[in-house]
């Protein structure tokens, strides 16, 4: 009798059509951030295509000569690069020891209480939009760096004041991944140290700091390639045209204030000056890339290490 | 044995050493605190820059006096006193271009006044001084005003009024305001919200409740680690590529039967705008996500829920308030992100609220950058003061979301 009332009940499992549409949906939203990629990658390729593909453009041009100005045959991309690389320079020397050190004083010094009135300052710092950084560049941090190394040799438009508030910019990413990093670093290792005689300084500049060096390699590549690509600040304060130069107090635009300046105004597709932008994107795009993968590599490797 | 003993210094070589060392430790300690210092120095400097730029002294001059046109002040007329004031000033082929753009009977009392102030007395500033140095060398100014501009006249002004934000673009310093840069700004996080919202938390909910541990799975997080750290800039050309080049039917509404435009369009810079943000929401999304206890999860295929009604019914309800976190924080980064919308193509200069995704469009932070890089001092004052309505708007949004945190943490 039992017997015949559970054979109402099909136990084996239903295929829900619903359930199969909402998944095969949801997997779409989860593969769309490929497309994304790829699409970066095509979109911006083919139009770096056209540009290399220009009979006027060589390889040796374009890493070869040191004046870039694609509308009338110059295509040397260095005074690009190397204003990129004395902004990021310049914001890396700032960042750097400023971000270690507020990481190391708020892992291993700050009571909670301190902790948590420092920890907001550095994430309003990271919350403030860029182009609000550019406008302090430009008519705070320049106008100061007039009066220190005056007027004569110091610019409106340079890079040592892009490059200075760029560091600013940063300060917040270095400093929380590496206290992170210093948060990971396990207590023993900490408890000997001071169980030898070894002051706090000494725990933390020879014990902390080097047990989580690897999560600081993560920050400051992490922290390079947010250099790089910082857009704000340098198209505000670090002036407008292609200048090979390495002295930071004279104006010169780096790869991404070229992009922000071309693209801003009427540009006709097609041309070698359109075309020339997706050629540097590429780069930008490439070189920030490799360094992503490189600090998110580094992570994961370090926190293998500890589990 | 005596080897060793001699490297340990002993006595009061002992104690010095010793001495140096905790100084040396004290020293650190200092000097860790100062990097801290210098943050906290540097977004008071910040703070201190802007404010300081938003008030102030301004020396100015009047093409026409209003004292002239009108026997009572200017703004104690009514709309129609106003009309008659208008008309007796400016040329007829002016008056019949401006009836064009809108009939002037039907035309507010605020939008007469600003006319009469922009076409006839038209108030050119000479020069502008800082908060501090109109407190601190008031006589300085003055007499600077006297030699330099001896017709101008002198005013403490405050740039952030109350029609700096209800008045829309103008080529006027004095004029201008952020109407129409705060209403496309919020047009464009709209969109960006609509399109990132929904994929992102569905990308976010297969990524933990669906995807098997296998190598496809780390390619796409990966993916979207990386995603997350691609330049603003580079997201600006693939929208510039993308959705102003090769989908323009779409994006200029010309699908639609909207002509007048290209694909410059508000709907391409959202577009481009949510492509940037989509990894943020993700990444946050599964976080909240990730928090939900497992045993809710069994608990509910326990009485024989469905894959899909335990994350609809459970899962979902308790990540709703971080997934919303993570979405605020998304709106604030899309609402300062500047450099993708001058790639995309905002207009620079736009006096027309934006009507729908088609129109053209400019946002706050193209405002702020197109200001700052003025040369005269006047366009730095307003900037300043869209700086001002740019960090208040961030400052509540980012208030919500901390007040939704606290609530999430509580629940769980």
């Amino acid at each position: 009798m039992n017997k015949s009332q559970f054979k109402e009940f099909d136990l084996r499992k239903k295929s829900r059509i619903g359930e199969e549409v909402i998944q095969s949906l949801l997997f779409m939203a989860g593969v769309l951030s490929i497309f994304t990629t790829i699409a970066i990658v095509y979109e911006l390729g083919k139009e770096a295509w056209l540009f290399f593909g220009n009979p006027d453009v060589t390889f040796a041009k374009f890493f070869g000569s040191t004046e870039w100005s694609p509308g009338i045959g110059k295509f040397g991309i260095w005074p690009l690069v190397t204003s990129t690389l004395v902004t990021s320079v310049i914001a890396m020397l700032i960042s750097l020891p400023l971000g270690l050190a507020s990481a190391l004083y708020l892992s291993e010094y700050a009571s909670p209480k301190a902790r948590s009135v420092l920890k907001p300052i550095l994430e309003i710092l990271a919350g403030i939009p860029t182009v609000v950084y550019g406008y302090f560049a430009l008519l705070f941090v320049t106008p100061i760096l007039q009066s220190v190394f005056g007027k004569d040799n110091v610019e409106v438009y340079n890079m040592a004041s892009a490059g200075l508030v760029m560091g600013i910019m940063i300060l917040p990413l270095i400093s929380s991944m590496s206290e992170d990093a210093f948060s990971a670093v396990p207590r023993p290792l900490r408890e000997g140290a001071y169980a030898m005689g070894a002051t706090k300084l000494e725990t933390s500049l020879q014990v902390v700091l080097p047990a989580a060096l690897s999560g600081i390699g993560a920050a400051v590549i992490l922290g390079i390639s947010r250099a790089i690509g910082e857009t704000m600040i340098v198209a505000v304060a670090a002036g407008s045209g292609p200048n090979f130069t390495f002295n930071p107090f004279q104006a010169a635009e780096t790869m991404t204030g070229h992009i922000a300046r071309i693209s801003g105004g009427d540009l006709s597709y097609n041309s070698i000056d359109y075309t020339s932008l997706f050629a540097i994107a590429l780069m930008l795009f490439l070189v920030t890339l490799v360094l992503n993968l490189i600090s998110q590599w580094i992570v994961q490797r370090f926190r293998e290490q500890y589990e | 044995m005596n080897k060793i003993k001699d490297q340990f210094p002993e006595g009061d070589s002992f104690r010095s050493e010793l001495d140096a060392r905790y100084r040396s430790a004290t020293i650190g300690q200092i000097v860790f605190l100062s990097a801290l210092f210098i943050a906290i120095v540097s977004l008071t400097a910040l703070i201190y820059n802007i404010v300081d730029g938003a008030f102030g002294y301004t020396a100015y001059e009047y093409k026409t006096d209003p004292a002239t046109i009108s026997s009572k002040p200017l703004t104690e007329l009514n709309q129609q006193e106003l009309l008659v004031v208008l008309k007796g000033n400016i040329s007829s082929g002016a008056y019949k271009k401006l009836n064009n753009e809108q009939i002037m009977e039907t035309r507010s009392e605020a939008d007469l006044l600003s006319l009469i102030l922009e076409r006839i007395i038209r108030i050119d500033t000479k020069a502008t001084w800082t908060l501090t140095q109109s407190l601190f060398h008031k006589a300085e100014i003055e007499a600077e005003v006297a030699e330099k501009y001896p017709d101008a006249k002198l005013e403490f002004r405050n740039w952030l009024t109350y029609s700096f934000l209800t008045s829309p673009m103008s080529s006027h310093a004095e004029f201008a305001g952020v109407r129409t840069a705060v209403l496309g700004s919020l047009w464009l996080v709209g969109i960006a919200i609509l399109f990132a919202l929904p994929i992102g938390t569905g990308a976010a909910i297969y990524l933990q409740e669906y995807a098997q541990k296998n190598i496809f799975t780390r390619i796409i997080q990966t993916n979207i680690n990386n995603l997350a750290g691609v330049p603003s800039i580079v997201y600006g050309m693939l929208g510039l590529a993308l959705f102003v080049r090769v989908m323009e039917p779409f994006t200029s509404g010309s699908m639609f039967g909207i002509t007048d435009s290209n694909g410059r369009t508000i709907l391409a810079a959202g577009l481009t705008m949510g492509m940037l943000v989509l990894p943020l929401i993700i990444i946050n999304a599964q976080e909240a996500i990730k928090a939900v206890p497992d045993s809710l999860r069994q608990a509910a295929y326990g009485v024989g829920a469905t894959k899909w009604q335990t994350i609809w019914h459970h899962v979902l309800p308790n990540s709703i308030a971080g997934i919303l976190t993570g979405t605020i924080l998304a709106i604030s980064r899309a609402i300062g992100e500047t450099a993708p919308l001058i790639v995309v193509g905002a207009s620079t200069f736009i006096s027309v609220d934006p009507s729908g995704p088609f129109s053209k469009f400019t946002a706050l932070p193209i405002q702020i950058y197109q200001w700052t890089t003025r040369a005269q001092s006047e366009f730095h004052a307003i900037a300043a003061s869209a700086i001002i309505v740019l960090m208040v708007l961030l400052l509540s949004l980012n208030a919500t979301a901390i007040l939704l945190r606290n609530r999430f943490q509580r629940r769980l």
